[in-house]
Order: structure tokens, then C-alpha cells, then sequence
């Protein structure tokens, strides 16, 4: 049965559509048929971190208006042929998405994709919750960061009250993705860590991505990280976190970091 | 001491972990009674929309929202020969 997936922050600049494409391309490599979805209108980016900025025709908008078929929207990816990407329309606005509409494009992917990933537009507004709207498990995207928290924090109260499934008194799954996270600066207590942010979310944790380049150059050459070295740490991070959303059992290990002269000398420990 | 911190650094992630702890809990409480303060007020004006059309000019409203208890003032001002609103009109 196809599962439903809103990778969503409530912060802008968390990595919201770097998660979509690096979870989106490790359940792809895992042979499951994969659709990712950019909601953010007006603001697309999914198709440039994705390597597609010039391969989109139709877009998201025109298949909730019916002027397009959602065939003709959807654009395999060039790597990997179960990979699948709806790209959001950078003409029009959130209003232009209508909620009857999102529903049936939902609808209509779910019979074709074993998993559809809604990457969410920043904020609280129309857009994100139409992102979440018909999702039946949510990633939310953190920065170990005071604001990404607190912006976390309301995303989970949203996902508890304006979702369908919340509307029909079910629970969704809701899985917490740690970005940006410097070990070393959490080590020196100048950073939140890992189970500071879990006790004050409450909400599983589904994997930590470390800060690292490896991202940055990723979104540089158009290629999900999960898809260039994956024995990079955020790759690995990520496709340990698809996996985790398969439902397999693989243990989160919390990144330390390496130990310098004078962590040595003085014999630092993590806060 | 100054130099003594210059030295030591570091050390804002357990202000920062305070700081939500305390703000988390406080949004968290006021998010859920501004959402109950709102539905009431939507739900008693529509029941009386139900049977008089309402002045928007009569009508009064006035949300407190404090620590102890909250205030939802709903003041309106219905004249003695109201314009009944006809079930079927109000569908």
C-alpha cells in the first residue's frame, strides 16, 4: 500500500528539499517507486536540487486545475527509473492549489508510487498545510537550532490537528530528522544536542545528518546526496533513514567527534 | 572571570535548551486555549445567527487571555422586534 510522506519544518533553510530528494532517491535505490513532490509554489526548487530545472513542461498546478494530466507532469528521474518528481508551477501561488484538487492528485499517485513525498513550503500558512494534508506519516526537518525548534514544535501541534488523518481521530507518524548537526560544537555545549532536542520535541528520532559539504556540493551538480558517494556521512545518513522509514530496525548512532590535542590535554567531554 | 570565560567558550546550548523549555511550554498552552476561545466564540455566534441576523455593529466581543483564567465577553444586543432568520433561509 502506498504511504503518504510530508517532509515538513515550519523554519525556511532547515533542508526540508534536500531531505525530500535524499529520502526520495534512497527509497528509489531500494527498488520502491518513488514520487516526490514539490508544494512549494511559486518558490520551486525541488527540480534544481534534483537536476531537472530544465526538463519541467507541466507542473502540479496545472494537474490540480486539470489542464494537464498528471502523466504529463511527472518527470523520471535520468538516474534512476523509479525515481519521480512533480514539480511545483513558479508562476502562480498558493492559492492557485486547491484542496479538492490536491486530494485527487494524491489520490491518483498513490495508485501509481508505493511512496509519494510531499516536500513542504516553509511556514504555517495554505501551502504547508495542504502539504500535510493527506499525509499518513510526516519527517520533520530540525536545525539544533532555538528557532528551528520552537518552529518544529508548532509544526508537530499542526500535524496532531490539520491533517486528515488527525481529522478522523488516527494518529499520524511523525519522525524527527536532525540537520545540520556539528558534533564537535555540541561537544562544547555551543551547540543543542541530540537529547536536548528529543526532550523538548518528544518525537522519534529518524536520523541525524551531519553538517558537511557534501550537501552543499550536491545541490551544486543538481544530484540528491544519497545519489553521489555514499559512503559520505550525510549519504549514509540518509539512506540509514529510508531505511528506517521501511520500517527496518537499524540503530541511530549520535556522531562524535574526533579528538583533537587539547580535547585530549584537558580531557573535554560532551555536555 | 572575563578572561576566565574568554578562555572556557562555549557553553550556550544549555541556555538555549532553558529557553525553549520555558517558551515551548508556555505556546503550548496558550496555542491550545486561543484555538478553544475561538471555536466558542464562532459556535455561539452562529447559534444565534441561527434564529436573529446579527449587526456586526451589535455585536461585542472581548477575549482575555490570562494566566489563571481566560475571558470570552460576547455582548450582543438584540432588539425586541428581532428579524427572525427562516430555517430554510439559514441552510
Amino acid at each position: 500500500m502506498a504511504k503518504v510522506l510530508v517532509v515538513t519544518s515550519g523554519k525556511g533553510g532547515v533542508g526540508k528539499t534536500t531531505t525530500s530528494a535524499a529520502l526520495g532517491a534512497a527509497l528509489a535505490q531500494t527498488g520502491e517507486s518513488v514520487v516526490v513532490v514539490d508544494f512549494d509554489v511559486g518558490l520551486r526548487n525541488l527540480d534544481l536540487v534534483m537536476g531537472a530545472e530544465r526538463r519541467v513542461v507541466f507542473d502540479l498546478i496545472n494537474v490540480v486545475q486539470g489542464v494537464a494530466k498528471l502523466p504529463q507532469a511527472l518527470i523520471r528521474d535520468k538516474r534512476l527509473e523509479t525515481l519521480w518528481l512533480l514539480p511545483a508551477s513558479q508562476t502562480r501561488d498558493k492559492d492557485a492549489l486547491t484542496e479538492e484538487g490536491v486530494e485527487r492528485v494524491i489520490a491518483e499517485l498513490r495508485e501509481r508510487f508505493s511512496y509519494v513525498i510531499c516536500d513542504s513550503p516553509a511556514g504555517i500558512e495554505r501551502g504547508a498545510i495542504l502539504a500535510m494534508r493527506h499525509a499518513d506519516a510526516a519527517v520533520v526537518v530540525t536545525n539544533p537550532e532555538v528557532s528551528s525548534v520552537r518552529d518544529s514544535d508548532r509544526i508537530i501541534g499542526m500535524l496532531d490537528s490539520k491533517t486528515v488523518k488527525a481529522e478522523k481521530g488516527e494518529r499520524i507518524d511523525k519522525h524527527l530528522l536532525i540537520t545540520r548537526y556539528d558534533s564537535a560544537r555540541a561537544a562544547r555545549g555551543e551547540m543543542l544536542s541530540i537529547d536536548d532536542v528529543l526532550e523538548i520535541l518528544a518525537t522519534p528520532l529518524l536520523g541525524i545528518i551531519p553538517e558537511s559539504e557534501d550537501v552543499l556540493r550536491a545541490s551544486n551538480v543538481g544530484s540528491p546526496v544519497t545519489l553521489g558517494d555514499r559512503l559520505g556521512a550525510p549519504a549514509r545518513a540518509y539512506i540509514e533513514a529510508a531505511k528506517r522509514l521501511k520500517g527496518e530496525d537499524v540503530s541511530v548512532t549520535i556522531p562524535r567527534p574526533k579528538k583533537g590535542l587539547l580535547d585530549k590535554l584537558f580531557g573535554r567531554r560532551a555536555a | 572571570m572575563n578572561l576566565f570565560k574568554l578562555f572556557r567558550r562555549g557553553g550556550s546550548a544549555p541556555v538555549a535548551r532553558e529557553r525553549l523549555q520555558i517558551l515551548l511550554a508556555h505556546e503550548r498552552k496558550t496555542v491550545g486555549q486561543s484555538d478553544l476561545l475561538a471555536i466558542l466564540r464562532e459556535e455561539i455566534l452562529a447559534v444565534v445567527a441561527r434564529h436573529i441576523s446579527l449587526d456586526p455593529d451589535k455585536v461585542q466581543i472581548k477575549m482575555d487571555r490570562g494566566e489563571p483564567v481566560s475571558i470570552l465577553e460576547v455582548d450582543i444586543e438584540i432588539p425586541s422586534k428581532f428579524a427572525l432568520v427562516t430555517p430554510a433561509a439559514s441552510v
